[in-house]
């Protein structure tokens, strides 16, 4: 039985240097239960430490999480990467890891990196630059993430920073992304008409939340049989009646 | 030459700053990208660009630059103007494309340098 779920897929937690500090992966599975989400995406800048812990409270609240990171390729386009388990999401995170500046986060320029447990207590902080941009193209990124079976997200393209059409001037044509994301600063239709990107790569919305109130402002409605990664997957490519519904 | 003399010869607008425009200069970097300038600006540099992402505040900050032009007339981000004047950062504005405010800057003798 195919039905309707409400996912918001671009949330960062509290060890995104930019993200308030208050955005915990507890926090955010409550914020999910108040605002009626059915799956989140957790997508901090460049790093995947926080995807276990949410998954394990959002199984315990009902709430599904689907895991990755929003990756800084060398053009300085962010893209949201997501995989169906966290073992992928962890070996990717060591490719990204690899790729960062060697130099290490300075907390009082960019912001705190914490690393949190189920109950929020602090664990250690995160040491990586991970405002940085990593030496990766976006094919690079695309080609890691694909043979790891992830899907790719161009996100927010509509922004004046950061996305591939503020980065590269367009989407490519070439390149193979799974969707494009736009951010609450635009709407559907003027993403139609005004965005330069082929009309055939799927179109979704997020939060891109930051703080806790971000949390579902956008939501994205998908119908599916469960809440999963492969349920989104098959909803992307408009396969077995799964699909956006906007 | 300090960043007066610079707003004085290019008549930049200057959106935070004024008190610290006894800033010396000591060169120029030109990118809009980010990491491009973390790795290769150089305190006392003046960065100009058309990025008006609250995060070039976070550069300036800790590369110690003497300031930034931003090209164009670009509106900056909300808060930004905020941020930069918390961090002690000198905002610039200029009409100019970032073509034509770079040979300005290099024809008043500022180099990059290596």
């Amino acid at each position: 039985m195919l039905r309707e779920f409400r996912a918001d897929l671009h949330v960062h937690t509290c060890m995104s240097p930019c993200a308030e500090l208050d955005i915990s992966p507890r926090a955010i599975i409550k914020t999910c239960r108040e605002k009626g989400l059915d799956i989140i995406g957790i997508t901090d800048h460049n790093s995947a430490e926080h995807v276990l812990v949410t998954a394990a409270l959002g199984a315990e609240a009902g709430v599904a999480v689907i895991g990755g990171m929003e990756v800084t390729s060398a053009e300085e386009v962010h893209l949201l990467v997501f995989f169906e388990n966290a073992e992928e999401s962890l070996t990717f995170q060591g490719y990204i890891y690899n790729h960062l500046p060697a130099e290490e986060n300075n907390e009082q320029v960019f912001g705190f990196q914490p690393v949190v447990n189920k109950d929020d207590e602090i664990l250690f902080f995160n040491k990586r630059l991970l405002i940085g941009a990593t030496d990766l193209s976006v094919e690079q990124v695309l080609q890691r993430a694909q043979l790891l079976k992830g899907l790719v997200i161009a996100s927010h393209i509509d922004r004046e920073a950061f996305s591939m059409i503020s980065q590269l001037g367009m989407v490519p044509d070439h390149l193979a992304l799974d969707a494009v994301e736009i951010s609450p600063h635009m709407g559907k239709a003027e993403a139609l008409k005004t965005l330069p990107y082929r009309k055939t790569i799927p179109l979704i919305t997020s939060s891109d939340a930051h703080a806790l109130s971000d949390i579902g402002k956008r939501v994205a409605r998908f119908l599916l049989q469960e809440p999963s990664f492969n349920e989104i997957k098959l909803a992307l490519r408009g396969e077995q009646g799964r699909t956006i519904l906007w | 030459m300090n960043l007066q003399q610079v707003v004085d010869s290019l008549g930049l607008e200057i959106l935070t700053g004024a008190e610290h425009l006894a800033r010396e200069v000591t060169g120029g970097y030109a990118s809009d990208l980010l990491s491009d300038v973390m790795a290769h600006a150089r305190p006392g540099h003046l960065w100009v660009t058309l990025q008006i992402y609250q995060n070039i505040i976070a550069v300036a900050a800790l590369k110690e630059l003497a300031g930034i032009i931003i090209v164009q007339g670009r509106e900056p981000e909300p808060g930004i103007v905020q941020k930069a004047r918390s961090e002690a950062v000198c905002l610039l504005r200029t009409q100019l494309s970032a073509f034509e405010i770079v040979g300005k800057l290099y024809s008043m003798g500022m180099a990059g340098s290596p």
